[in-house]
């Protein structure tokens, strides 16, 4: 995903060096943010930094800025502060922090970097504040400040076992000044009480009992519904659109057009009902008689298809990645080997449709939303009403899923558009269907790898050329071609379209990856794990290509190009044997049951080892997934586990059913009849084993999803002979023949 | 639009409605009960599963005037503080990652548990299926519900 904004230890230092101890979100605030903020006691309320506060009662509340799309972020954020405050999690109350960038500058959350951005910054907040609150005990016993210590919510003095509770320092503390949290040594790891444990969630009982708040449940007094009906054609244009039917609809109280804003929001216009209730806005969107133009080109799945075939031979824009002379040793190999594989569009499929409400009035505008990018929410929202920033009240609900889809504005820019003619709080609500046609799909895509062998049958070069209809420079019915800018940038090219195709550390001396984009007019954007979601597909089916034309066991091939002691090769080595040793590697299965393996790194390390069973007609059953992961730290092991139980299935639906096809420049799914998403009954048994470590923590929201779709095709592959290089798997091709 | 008497949660109501109205969106915008969610509307997805009489049904795909008398319970109203055994399953499980289907997949649990209470794990994949979780937590939802299962035995 596009990287996120490093929450560095000088921006804690800006926010929290300059004292103003009246203020609740910190003592540093810009003036913008100050008319947001709500002033403190500091008698009452002790609060070194805008994350923390402590009041005199004793109540600790952590303000977490990450969103929570179901990853957690409400839980790891807390565990992190409270493992240097030495608190105990269940002492804590989490609020969801206000959009006030310049205070909090990690509003956002993407590229699964909501662990690893914050696991230093905020230990020094709870670090900063327990400093502070010892001090402050020293003050009033007179005494040494080596002889106290903090200690489950209380300050100890050891030398006579006073104790105080924080919320009786909080008046001393809030008079001192305050201690640099750059300057203070973090907890060696190997003392963690908190981190590392797998403790409950904080915000799951709301979502067992229905109280908990996504964006269709707001409810602002005297609010309305509303909906946009949009162009099914990619780039058709409103011609004409005749209301009388669908405002004879009991409850409608407005429709009107939406113009499309500027290519950078990505919205297409439509007309929007605005009703009493979703419901009558739904019915009057059915009702409303509307004409298009259709797309200046009927773009189809099939003509796309040949164009990705032609750019996968053609000369290539990019030379991404070029180690040795992977040419010259291809055309010099006595034995190549060469496949394409392809991965069509996928729709996000949030179980939330997308939804904003705002509320426009008086020279403010008032905004709630499902994001996982509460600030550019903000940022676009102020450009487009000319308001400044500050005066566009930014609340982040909780996501109803988001997996990269909520990183696009588009929807919350669309409810402005129709919420600032109402002069009234508007929901803006998306059906399924619009939600899923007016997606921002994961790239098509094709992959074409040749491998070498010398004479000695040592794989010695390797070559890929990556077509994909590229995010960078993705925008809404232009194509690239108006941001060739974006596709000239190679670290852009490499996030968003090819990372994840590397061999590394595999050994192979000559080795190249080239790009070369296909034009769509299909938008694209990120897709849980971007280009790792069918990056590995293709590099690790590929390796299993090469290690049966070697003659040799997939794991056994793996193992032996990661002969290096680097850090990178020794962890690798570890998932994969562990992968494959809990998953029972080598043991005999019955015909038609396949086991495989795939490993890939990157700020984690994972190996997944599929065990599948190929019915007579072709259905594939995917039985059991064993996963092997390094990231690091777990903050909190059983979220680990959890999310790596959700990117395995996430994925599978890929695998398994999920496509997203155009034509006539339109998408044709619209539902989860037609995009059928994996089910209860499809999912297999999952084992997550991980590594112990105490390595500073790399990312897991997106690590489960990369590997399925090679270990699965790959379990097919040793379960029937038959090699699937395009998804979703095709059971035409796997029935058993007569 | 139409009068309609509902019985939700224990609680009687008088609403004015359009009497095909699905019983979704009377809960949601006309009740304020936003913890029934919508998905799909097209009774694909069991996000707005809610009980009439116990029996789990599909609240997008229910018109209100076909409600009657028949008594609806929501996610609000299955406990008052959590302590239905699927609740309480789904919390010692950690089911819920963004939780929005967690309602529908809670209601259909419970009803099914309360006709099935000592499920297989093939009863439980049939009676789960229809709802979706695109989070995919659905290796814990077989525990929660196998658990809640135990609890009650």
């Amino acid at each position: 995903m596009s990287a996120p904004t490093q929450l560095t230890r000088r921006d804690l230092l800006r926010t929290s060096a300059q004292a103003s101890a009246a203020l609740v979100l910190g003592f540093y605030l810009p003036l913008r943010a100050v008319a947001q903020s709500v002033p403190l006691n500091p008698a009452r309320v002790f609060a070194p930094n805008a994350w923390l506060r402590i009041s005199a009662d004793n109540e600790i509340t952590i303000l977490v800025e990450k969103p929570e799309l179901g990853q957690g972020s409400r839980t790891y954020t807390p565990m992190m502060i409270a493992e240097e405050l030495e608190i105990d999690c269940s002492q804590i109350r989490v609020e969801q922090a206000p959009t006030i960038p310049a205070l909090y500058p990690g509003l956002r959350t993407g590229g699964s970097g909501g662990v690893l951005n914050t696991y230093d910054p905020m230990r020094r907040v709870g670090a900063q504040a327990r400093e502070m609150l010892i001090a402050a005990a020293a003050l009033q016993w007179n005494a040494q400040r080596h002889d106290c210590r903090a200690e489950n919510g209380t300050v100890l003095h050891v030398p006579t076992n006073r104790r105080v509770r924080y919320g009786d320092l909080v008046e001393a503390a809030s008079k001192l000044p305050l201690i640099n949290p750059d300057t203070l040594t973090l907890k060696s790891p190997k003392d963690f009480k908190v981190i590392g444990q797998s403790i409950l969630r904080t915000d799951v009982p709301s979502k067992v009992d229905g109280s908990a708040i996504f964006g269709p449940d707001l409810r602002v007094p005297g609010m309305l519904f509303a909906v946009i009906a949009r162009c099914p054609h990619f780039g058709g244009k409103l011609m004409s659109y005749d209301p009388a039917a669908a405002r004879a609809i009991p409850g409608v109280r407005a429709i009107f057009p939406v113009p499309p804003l500027p290519r950078h929001y990505n919205t297409a216009g439509g007309v929007a009902i605005v009703a009493d209730s979703t419901w009558a806005a739904i019915q009057a969107q059915k009702a409303l008689v509307l004409h298009w133009n259709q797309a200046p080109a009927f773009e189809s799945t099939e003509s796309l298809r040949k164009e990705v075939e032609r750019q996968a031979e053609g000369p290539p824009t990019f030379i991404c990645v070029d180690r040795g002379d992977a040419l010259q040793a291809l055309s010099a190999s006595p034995k190549q080997i060469g496949a394409s594989y392809e991965s069509p569009f996928q729709a996000h499929a949030t179980m939330e449709p997308m939804n904003t409400t705002v509320y426009v009035r008086n020279g403010q505008i008032e905004v709630w939303s499902p994001t996982q990018f509460a600030d550019e929410v903000q940022d676009e929202i102020a450009k487009l009403s000319g308001l400044p920033p500050d005066k566009v009240i930014v609340h982040m609900t909780l996501s109803g899923g988001s997996f990269g889809r909520r990183y696009q504005w588009d929807y919350a820019a669309e409810a402005w558009q129709v919420a600032k003619e109402m002069k009234v709080p508007v929901q803006l609500m998306r059906t399924r269907e619009d939600d899923m046609q007016h997606d921002f799909y994961r790239p098509y895509n094709r992959q074409r790898l040749v491998g070498g062998f010398d004479n000695q049958g040592k794989l010695v070069a390797w070559s890929t050329r990556v077509v994909t209809t590229p995010i960078a420079g993705s925008n809404l019915y232009t194509g690239y071609s108006e941001s060739p800018e974006t596709l000239k940038d190679p670290g852009t090219i490499a996030a968003l379209e090819w990372y994840g195709a590397d061999v590394a550390p595999y050994a192979i001396p000559n080795f190249r990856i080239d790009y070369a984009p296909a034009e769509s007019l299909v938008p694209r954007s990120w897709w849980r794990s971007v280009s790792s979601s069918y990056t590995p597909f293709a590099k690790e089916c590929f390796v299993d290509e090469l290690a049966l034309a070697a003659g040799r066991d997939p794991l056994e091939f793996r193992l032996a190009l990661l002969t290096d002691s680097s850090p990178d090769t020794v962890r690798l080595r570890r998932v994969l044997q562990l992968a494959a040793e809990k998953a029972d590697w080598g043991k005999t299965l019955p015909p038609r049951h396949g086991r495989c393996i795939a490993c890939r790194l990157g700020g984690s390390y994972n190996a997944q080892v599929a065990e599948i069973s190929v019915d007579d007609d072709g259905a594939v059953n995917v039985l059991r997934m064993v996963s092997a992961v390094d990231c690091g730290i777990s903050i909190n092991p059983n979220g680990v586990r959890a999310m790596t139980e959700g990117a395995i299935n996430f994925a599978l639906t890929a695998v398994l059913t999920g496509e997203i096809t155009v034509k006539d420049g339109a998408v044709q799914q619209s539902n989860f009849h037609d995009y059928p998403v994996l089910r209860l009954n499809q999912a297999p048994d999952i084992e997550v084993h991980l590594v112990p470590s105490i390595d500073d923590p790399g990312g897991v929201g997106e690590l489960g999803a990369m590997l399925v779709a090679p270990a699965v095709c790959n379990a097919v592959f040793a379960a029937t002979g038959i090699r699937l290089r395009r998804l979703p798997i095709n059971p035409d091709l796997l029935k058993r023949s007569a | 639009m139409g009068r309609v008497n509902l019985l939700v949660n224990g609680k009687s109501y008088e609403i004015d409605v359009a009497p095909e109205t699905p019983l979704l969106w009377v809960l949601r915008d006309t009740l304020g009960l936003t913890g029934t969610k919508f998905g799909c509307g097209m009774g694909l997805c069991g996000a707005c599963t809610v009980h009439l009489n116990g029996n789990a049904v599909r609240s997008c795909q229910t018109p209100v005037r076909s409600v009657g008398a028949k008594k609806i319970t929501t996610i609000e109203g299955l406990s008052s503080d959590r302590s239905h055994p699927v609740q309480r399953a789904w919390i010692a499980e950690q089911v819920p990652q963004c939780g929005y289907c967690q309602s529908g997949q809670i209601m259909q649990a419970a009803s099914f548990l309360s006709k099935t209470p000592h499920p297989t794990r093939e009863q439980i994949d049939e009676a789960m299926s229809g709802n979706i979780c695109r989070c995919a937590t659905y290796q814990r939802i077989r525990r929660a519900i196998q658990r809640a299962a135990d609890a009650k035995a």
